[in-house]
């Protein structure tokens, strides 16, 4: 695929530089250098090498505020993603975080001669049944595990809460033992190679569990799986579902009911979830009909909401750092005692934000991070 | 038919276990040549990732080694080693990895005849395990 190709696709072309992606993306507020008009401008004037071997060109969260604000329809994030494709075959890669362990993993990961170990944490507390026609995606999480250990994010709680959530739902869900990760990172940095190879694992397993329906506890894995692999031609052949989507369905099917827990919280909409997949109303609608849980919306909330910061886990500055520090403000001054999310990530990038206390002239406001699941599963109880 | 011969990456600590390498060399200790030495400053400076890359990139095994706990050129490098070392264990382990394939060793300036003795326990550990799953695309040029 070519530039040509790309502005072709996604009608970059519409682009007549008024500039509103800029003046709303969260990261060209903090990083002067970085500008999504400017970046399209270097594509259709024909400078290829300016905009594939800009570093910038991994700094876009392609979090898709821009693309909502766009009067000409400009496909912005997708227009990034593609360009990295080509930034990739050129061997620009951004810059990892975490030292490109998450990267590797990935790559690791597609493999084809691997059996992994990934349910080990799995403990008899939680009920599972390969006969059932309900799958669990599990995702990352064990691999998050032993990486984010150190600011204290344990993402095996969101699964584990999840289980439980379905477990009391009457729902013996299906767990697969050899899923490997979706492939969202590998994509949206431009590594297609390895996306391809996860796809084409995961899509088989899925195919061949024959599953009617599977659930999520990951906002990017649901993305992935529902808008990216089909249109790569991999087939799942099923329903998809984010968990709090499944749980608000219940509560409006079978009036399912939740025990009182008083809690003030703020909702922090994740791009995948909200803006990628426009799931607003789920999450909240489950925050409602929890008894004694009282929402505060941020200033900034649903289509406006501000990302967390990072994304994929390549180029994380400090003016992500800046964008968080934001964000957590936002929550703070809702006088909210937790804020709550639906996606792993984000509360890996907000929990580390916190650990990091900022400068004593600016330090980074603390709140509790919650994910949803989590919450829910306090709410149903045993 | 060539026996299989696994390559082994070993990330040395400059202060211990390069120079016990280094001893093992100078008094003719002779141990089979399939590891490549990857000299850092301390062995708390490995990063996960250049394990994991080392795997990535088709060793069979490797080796993350430096100071004893009261040698140490920084003061605690061994022990923020085992703290980072621990973690990977487990991410190499959820990977499918045999356990015999990373490594973690204490060997002192001094002791030029264990690392010898070390790399001769991995390399046949290594042969009975034979090729890791990750050696697909590599084979890197010698």
């Amino acid at each position: 695929m070519n530039l040509d190709d790309i502005i072709q696709e996604t009608k970059t072309y519409y682009c007549f530089e008024c500039g509103k992606c800029t003046s709303i993306c969260p990261v060209a507020r903090y990083d002067p250098s970085f500008s999504p008009r400017a970046l399209i401008e270097d594509a259709l004037l024909g400078f290829e090498d300016e905009l594939v071997f800009n570093q910038k060109l991994f700094s876009c969260l392609t979090c898709y505020t821009c693309q909502q604000r766009c009067p000409c329809d400009v496909d912005f994030p997708m227009f990034i993603r593609k360009a990295r494709v080509i930034a990739q075959d050129n061997g620009q890669h951004g810059t990892y975080a975490h030292a490109g362990q998450l990267q590797s993993l990935a790559r690791l990961m597609a493999s084809p001669h691997i059996k992994q170990r990934r349910l080990e944490w799995l403990s008899d507390k939680y009920r599972i049944s390969d006969e059932s026609d309900i799958l669990f995606w599990v995702g990352c999480a064990p691999y998050f595990e032993p990486i984010f250990e150190d600011i204290e994010f344990r993402a095996l709680d969101i699964t584990e809460a999840s289980l439980r959530v379905l477990n009391s739902l009457g729902i013996e869900p299906k767990l697969l033992s050899d899923e490997k990760c979706c492939g969202h990172d590998a994509l949206w940095t431009g590594d297609v190679e390895t996306f391809r190879k996860l796809a084409e694992h995961n899509a088989t397993q899925i195919r061949e569990a024959g599953v009617k329906k599977i659930v999520f506890s990951c906002p990017e894995g649901y993305r992935t799986l529902k808008q990216d692999y089909p249109n790569y031609g991999f087939r799942l052949d099923c329903e998809l579902q984010h968990i709090s989507e499944f749980v608000a369905e219940r509560i409006e099917k079978d009036g399912l009911k939740f025990k009182e827990t008083r809690r003030k919280v703020t909702y922090q909409d994740p791009c995948r979830l909200g803006r990628h997949l426009g799931i607003y109303d789920a999450p909240r609608k489950v925050l409602g009909s929890i008894p004694g849980i009282e929402l505060v919306e941020m200033e900034h909330s649903r289509e406006d909401a501000i990302c967390c910061g990072t994304s994929a886990f390549t180029n994380c500055d400090t003016y992500s750092n800046m964008i968080r520090a934001e964000r957590l403000a936002e929550a703070k001054a809702t006088g909210a005692e937790t804020l709550i999310t639906c996606c792993p990530k984000c509360q890996t990038h907000f929990r580390c934000a916190m650990v990091d206390k900022g400068e004593a002239k600016r330090p980074i406001p603390q709140i509790e991070v919650m994910d949803l699941a989590s919450l829910v599963a306090s709410a149903v109880g045993d | 038919m060539d026996e299989f011969e696994p390559q082994i990456i070993a990330f040395t600590c400059n202060w211990c276990t390069y120079a016990a390498a280094d001893l093992a060399g100078t008094s003719r200790i002779h141990y089979p040549a399939n590891v490549r030495i990857v000299r850092v400053m301390c062995s708390s400076m490995v990063s996960p990732m250049y394990v994991l890359k080392a795997f990535e990139g088709g060793a069979d095994g490797v080796i993350v080694a430096g100071c004893n706990y009261a040698d140490c050129h920084y003061i605690d490098g061994p022990v923020k080693c085992d703290a980072m070392f621990s973690r990977l264990k487990r991410i190499v382990h959820m990977l499918g990895l045999e356990d015999e394939r990373l490594r973690r060793e204490l060997i002192s300036t001094s002791e030029g005849v264990i690392f010898a003795q070390v790399i001769r326990e991995m390399v046949e550990q290594l042969k009975k395990l034979g090729p890791s799953p990750f050696k697909t695309k590599m084979e890197a040029p010698v």
